[in-house]
């Protein structure tokens, strides 16, 4: 399990510092300076080149990378353009509204996806079972904006009965738990069709297991079989697919926050855009990005602990 | 699958035994009328629109349905039915366009993984995991905030995005048929890496990435329609169904009709497109089912 853990931490640092590159690369891809990018047409030459100093713009290429790459690991993603605050604080100030809302996005997934899933197992092949298919397709396939907009126009605009703007009231709970309902729906909604699909899946493969089908012949109630035996071994694979599917809930969360005006890593990321403040943008996607690579290793390492064939095929 | 209705079928071949069972599953049929709805719609988007998509008449703004403007207005009183059907051409553009630019450079890439050199096949894969840990919408924004926005900007993200997927099972494939006999056969004639890739292995593998390809067309149409929705893909005043839903979204409090004309046309195609691969793959390819 050791020797598993070690070769799969060390894969995450190396995909990590693989997207560092991309990332930085992409900086100098653009056409013209970065400093005169980031400060505007309006800088003067004197304003650009202490900037391009500031930024280390004047060293050899690879200086810079190494630069970037060795602070970036020590928490150092650079400092804002005009404020000056550093990255790594703006970004951990917004980090936790966006995660309480990834957090949501996967209660509702679950709470709705798995007991779906099992149902439409359990009842293979009737009417129920087609429509959970149906359903679930139908809600991977619409985009999550799309799912922000109509149930804010519905819940919030329409029926008010649930709030459209804002994280809720700073300290009191029950007001930001009221706030995250919407805009975790959207994030999570898609998701609740795949976490149907695979409980689907799995549960008719592990209804069909040797164990669960002694349980029916020593006439074991159905309840107990199913939700305490078969269910808890079902529901297995969707701790993968949700570390897979946090990457894709924290892009739905940037639609999420934008629409729903949360503040969090993507209402950041939009609003520096606007006003071309690098630093921030990119110091906001190496966080997402090497949040989203460690949840994948914690789930392989989950999966690893209660599955050996994974550790041993690695 | 009755013998009766399918014999004729036989003899015009596998694609139209397969439209035969497509059109018979009630929901592959569904599917196929919106598909082809949509693409028509797109396509006959100048003969079948009732105004200029972009003519603004600001005293006919925020009009509900009716039988002069048939979604109604906008707050710049631009006709959204014409709207709508232009913004189709933009979003199947795209779709088609950056699908088709990812599954050649995905299937180039993943020959090379297969059949090339063991480094090769490492360094690729490596690169393909870190963008894979990007999340999607995060670098499109890295990306148009370093390039600017425009519809370009998007299809290269989408590009780039897909392409690792694509590429991996390319690979895959050709790694599993490296080995196979008429490959070994076709190497020992002389033949050339080249003409082995072409004629052995290419024909062998592209079956199942084509399906897979026609099942991302919704949500290239997605990232698309978002981008433009956060104002980071078309740029105004090209009607793209991001751009309408967002001038719904602006005006939520006036009028809902809007956010109704931006948005359905996007429900109804990414329903469309994933219901029509889901039926495809399981006339062609049951095995994919897994996935």
């Amino acid at each position: 399990m050791l020797d598993y853990a070690v070769k799969r931490l060390g894969l995450a640092v190396v995909i990590v510092s693989v997207a560092m590159l991309l990332l930085f690369s992409m900086i100098y891809l653009i056409p013209g300076d970065p400093a005169s990018v980031a400060l505007g047409p309006r800088a003067t030459e004197a304003m650009k080149a202490a900037l391009r100093e500031r930024m280390g713009l004047d060293q050899p290429i690879w200086v810079q990378f190494w630069n970037f790459y060795s602070r970036a690991w020590m928490g150092d993603l650079g400092t804002e353009v005009l404020s000056e605050r550093p990255v790594l604080t703006v970004v951990g100030e917004q980090l936790p509204y966006t995660l309480a809302l990834v957090a949501g996005g996967i209660t509702w997934s679950v709470a709705l996806g798995i007991p779906l899933g099992c149902w439409a197992a359990v009842r293979r092949g009737s009417w129920i079972d087609r429509v959970v298919g149906v359903l679930s397709v139908a809600v991977i396939a619409v985009p999550s904006f799309v799912v922000a907009i109509y149930a804010l126009l519905i819940f919030a605009v329409a029926l008010q009965w649930l709030p459209a703007i804002g994280a809720g009231k700073p300290g009191d709970l029950g007001d930001q738990l009221v706030h995250l309902i919407l805009p975790s729906l959207a994030v999570g909604l898609g998701w609740v069709g795949y976490i149907a699909r695979i409980v689907r899946a799995s549960m008719l493969e592990v209804l069909e297991a040797s164990h669960i089908r002694t349980a029916y012949a020593f006439g074991l109630p159905d309840r107990l079989i199913i939700y305490r035996y078969a269910l808890s071994i079902a529901i297995l694979p969707t701790v993968t697919l949700l570390g897979i599917g946090v990457g894709q809930m924290l892009s739905s969360a940037v639609f999420a926050e934008i629409v729903f005006s949360r503040p969090g890593i993507g209402k950041l990321v939009y609003d520096a855009i606007l006003t071309r403040n690098f630093p921030v943008v990119s110091g906001a996607v190496l966080v997402t990005t090497a949040f989203f690579v460690l949840l994948n290793l914690l789930a392989d390492l989950i999966v690893g602990a209660l599955d050996p064939r994974v550790r041993s095929s690695f | 699958m009755s013998e009766a209705v399918s014999e004729p079928a036989v003899s015009r071949g596998k694609t139209a035994r397969a439209a035969l069972r497509l059109l018979r599953e009630p929901l592959g049929a569904f599917a196929l009328v919106l598909v082809v709805g949509v693409i028509a719609a797109a396509v006959f988007a100048d003969v079948l629109a009732s105004a200029d998509p972009s003519k603004i008449a600001p005293r006919d703004r925020f009009m509900a349905p009716g039988m002069e403007h048939l979604l109604g207005t906008d707050q710049l009183g631009r006709d959204l039915f014409s709207r709508v059907l232009f913004g189709g051409r933009i979003a199947l553009t795209v779709a088609l366009g950056s699908t088709g630019v990812s599954l050649l450079i995905g299937v180039a890439l993943g020959l090379v993984a297969g059949y090339g050199p063991r480094w090769l096949d490492n360094l690729l894969i490596l690169l393909f995991d870190a963008i894979k840990s990007f999340p999607t919408v995060m670098l499109a924004l890295a990306f148009v905030t370093l390039f600017g926005p425009s519809l370009t900007a998007v299809v290269v993200v989408v590009v780039i995005v897909n392409v690792p997927g694509y590429a991996r099972i390319i690979r895959t494939q050709t790694i599993a048929l490296k080995s196979a006999e008429f490959v070994t056969a076709a190497q020992s004639m002389g033949a050339g890496t080249a003409r082995i890739l072409r004629v052995h292995i290419l024909p062998n593998v592209i079956g199942p990435i084509l399906i897979l390809a026609s099942m991302d067309i919704p949500v290239v149409i997605a990232i698309e329609a978002g981008m433009s929705f956060l104002g980071l893909g078309v740029r105004p005043p090209t009607p793209s169904w991001g751009a309408i839903l967002n001038d719904g979204f602006a005006n939520i409090r006036e009028t809902v009709w809007i956010v109704f004309a931006g948005g359905m046309p996007i429900i109804l195609t990414t329903l469309g497109f994933t219901f029509l691969g889901e039926a495809l793959r399981d006339i062609f390819d049951p095995r994919l089912k897994a996935r």
